[in-house]
């Protein structure tokens, strides 16, 4: 089959490899017809995950249709359609069991990396380096999905693949972010990044009652975007001199209620400090950049939350504990928890609630995948999600 | 595997001063650490002869490993696996045959390192259905080895916690004498991803895997319900 590869830093390639195989007895193979690049395969694509191999598949985004279940695979028949969450997850270990998927203990094969880094191993990723697992991903034709009773969940017919196919990642990241800032009513939500994460934040955000969501960016088309798709006000960073003094001017000097860092460990910025970061992460000094959750940080109101979607690796400096202990403030972090929100928000879908087809710019075959990469990575062509079709 | 460790890499404070005063600390550190293991070792040592789960070889010679990890299942059902020795080579990367003999005892064949056959008679010296269960060689075997495993109810809906303890030591002037040199490297991190499998088996129902199909060794545990 054809399959998108990763064969260093900024060296992505559609090569030919083995099709997939059952291997356990509770896999699926699926035959994907849509996959998307997510921000996060970015940090793959720019070489700053550890553990990656030469020929790995990439591609955590995709849904596609049932073609072969093992004989363990009870719940799902060849044919069915289905979205895939982005984490691998048992359901029967006690973290799948409490909900949290993304913390699965039996899903990583190579749960000894992880452990060898964090102490802690969390699930298998489809996709993601060898430190999570070493599964092929699904920019591919087809995909071996593990515990596919558990994961992939059936669509009903009448919704078009773009409405349902960010259910495997970015729609359940954006609203874990924003569930996680625990909102009541009269909130005010700030959120550092209008890439799909944010924007999807943002508009969970109004979901979840916040009053009043404000974006946080550079990229004018993402600033458009989120005032446009996720009826968020804007804040270009740029322009503004000091984004901190004016989200409290903002906010009536309180600060905003709850800060989303939706940038993570590569977000970029104009202050000194954004360059140090930079210049540390060049030389392989430091693998985290933390200007953004930096000033969410700073920004956020006494006792209020700071949620961080956006994925850090390992360690950062610079960080503003002082600042964060003096304000009482929550942190609240982590990979999505991917199966517990999956039928609340195709509900939401369903009902028209949520829609979060306008992130899509482009639509390409997964042949221009190397070129979409690149374009993605630059935030060329006002670039914001590209969904790749395996056929073409 | 490479693993990029930021930590070694990253001199926070490159100030000559600060990094003397770093290494006198460090220093320190260490010899405190190695004075607080090499107590603590004694103790545990000591404590070993008043346990039936904490086999000890005569002079606490050899390999120790000791190994916890909670499963989400009952202490009943997990002792009954482990009480069939028989199967304890499904358990087990290293043990290759556990026969029964008689008497109650158990001839048992370890692979080795560099292809090493080792093997030894063993018998049971404690067995309390779904809490322990504890096993010592006997007589004049390659290795003298000792183990146990102990269930425990884990705290609110956890399930139960397997702790794993394991000896070997070479029998003086014999063939395995090299076995702690040989072995001891890697003996932890095996019982640590046999215990990763067990519970893999015993939640999941299968051990996870990414290799294609052709490469993957996927033994499966006869008679998981």
């Amino acid at each position: 089959m054809r399959a998108l590869t990763w064969h260093g830093p900024r060296d992505v390639r559609v090569s030919r490899v083995p099709d997939p195989e059952i291997v356990n007895p509770r896999d699926a193979i699926v035959k994907v017809t849509a996959t998307a690049i997510c921000g996060s395969d970015l940090h793959l694509y720019n070489g700053v995950i550890p553990t990656m191999r030469a020929g790995d598949v990439l591609g955590h985004e995709f849904m596609g249709e049932v073609v072969e279940v093992g004989r363990g695979g009870a719940a799902l028949r060849a044919g069915d359609r289905v979205v895939v969450p982005f984490t691998i997850a048992c359901g029967a270990c006690w973290y799948c069991r409490e909900g949290l998927t993304s913390l699965c203990d039996n899903s990583n094969p190579n749960a000894h990396m992880a452990e060898g880094l964090y102490g802690f191993s969390g699930s298998g990723l489809f996709g993601y380096s060898h430190l999570y697992g070493g599964y092929p991903g699904g920019q591919a034709e087809y995909v071996r999905v593990p515990f596919a009773d558990k994961g992939p969940l059936p669509i009903p017919p009448g919704l078009s693949d773009e409405q349902v196919l960010f259910l495997t990642d970015v729609l359940p990241t954006g609203y874990m972010a924003a569930e996680n800032c625990g909102i009541r009513r009269g909130d005010v939500v700030a959120v550092w990044g209008s890439g799909p994460v944010g924007l999807l934040a943002m508009k969970s955000a109004y979901l979840l009652g916040a009053e009043r969501v404000i974006a946080i960016d550079r990229w004018p088309a993402r600033l458009r975007l989120a005032e446009s798709g996720a009826k968020a006000e804007t804040l270009n960073y740029e322009e503004c001199g000091d984004v901190v003094e004016e989200l409290k001017q903002r906010t009536g000097g309180r600060g905003p209620d709850a800060c989303i860092d939706a940038a993570g460990m590569e977000a970029h910025g104009t202050t000194l400090d954004a360059w140090y970061g930079r210049a540390k992460q060049a030389v392989g000094l430091a693998t985290d950049r933390s200007h953004a959750l930096r000033q969410a940080i700073q920004a956020c109101r006494k006792g209020g939350t700071v949620s961080i979607p956006g994925v850090y690796g390992d360690l950062l400096d610079k960080f503003p504990l002082g600042v964060a202990f003096a304000k009482g403030l929550t942190m609240r972090m982590g990979q999505t928890h991917v199966h517990r929100s999956l039928r609340p928000l195709l509900e939401h879908i369903e009902h028209g609630r949520l829609d979060a087809t306008f992130i899509v710019s482009h639509r390409w075959p997964l042949s221009r995948a190397p070129e979409a990469y690149r374009i993605f990575n630059d935030k060329a062509d006002d670039c914001t999600k590209v969904v790749l079709d395996p056929s073409a | 595997m490479n693993i990029r460790r930021m930590t070694s890499r990253a001199p926070a404070w490159p100030d000559a001063t600060n990094t003397r005063a770093a290494a006198a600390i460090a220093l320190v550190a260490v010899a405190a650490g190695g004075a607080w293991a090499l107590t603590t070792t004694r103790r545990t040592r000591r404590a070993d002869k008043q346990r039936p789960d904490m086999p000890a070889l005569a002079g606490g010679k050899g390999i120790h490993v000791e190994r916890t990890v909670t499963i989400q299942r009952s202490p009943a059902e997990l002792y009954q696996v482990w009480r069939d020795l028989e199967r304890l080579p499904e358990l087990m990367t290293h043990v290759e045959s556990v026969t029964p003999t008689d008497g109650g005892r158990s001839r048992w064949i370890m692979r080795g390192p560099a292809g090493i056959r080792l093997t030894w008679e063993a018998e049971m010296v404690a067995d309390e259905p779904g809490r322990l269960i504890a096993w010592r060689s006997v007589g004049d075997g390659d290795v003298e080895h000792a183990g146990s495993v102990r269930f425990t109810p884990a705290p609110g809906d956890r399930g139960t916690e397997v702790k794993v303890i394991l000896t070997y030591a070479p029998p003086a002037g014999r063939i395995g004498a090299d076995v702690a040199s040989l072995y001891g490297m890697s003996a932890d991190q095996d019982v640590r991803e046999d215990l990763r499998r067990f519970k893999q088996r015993m939640e999941a129902g299968e051990v996870a895997t990414s290799a294609p199909a052709r490469s993957a060794r996927v033994p499966e545990l006869a008679g998981r319900t």
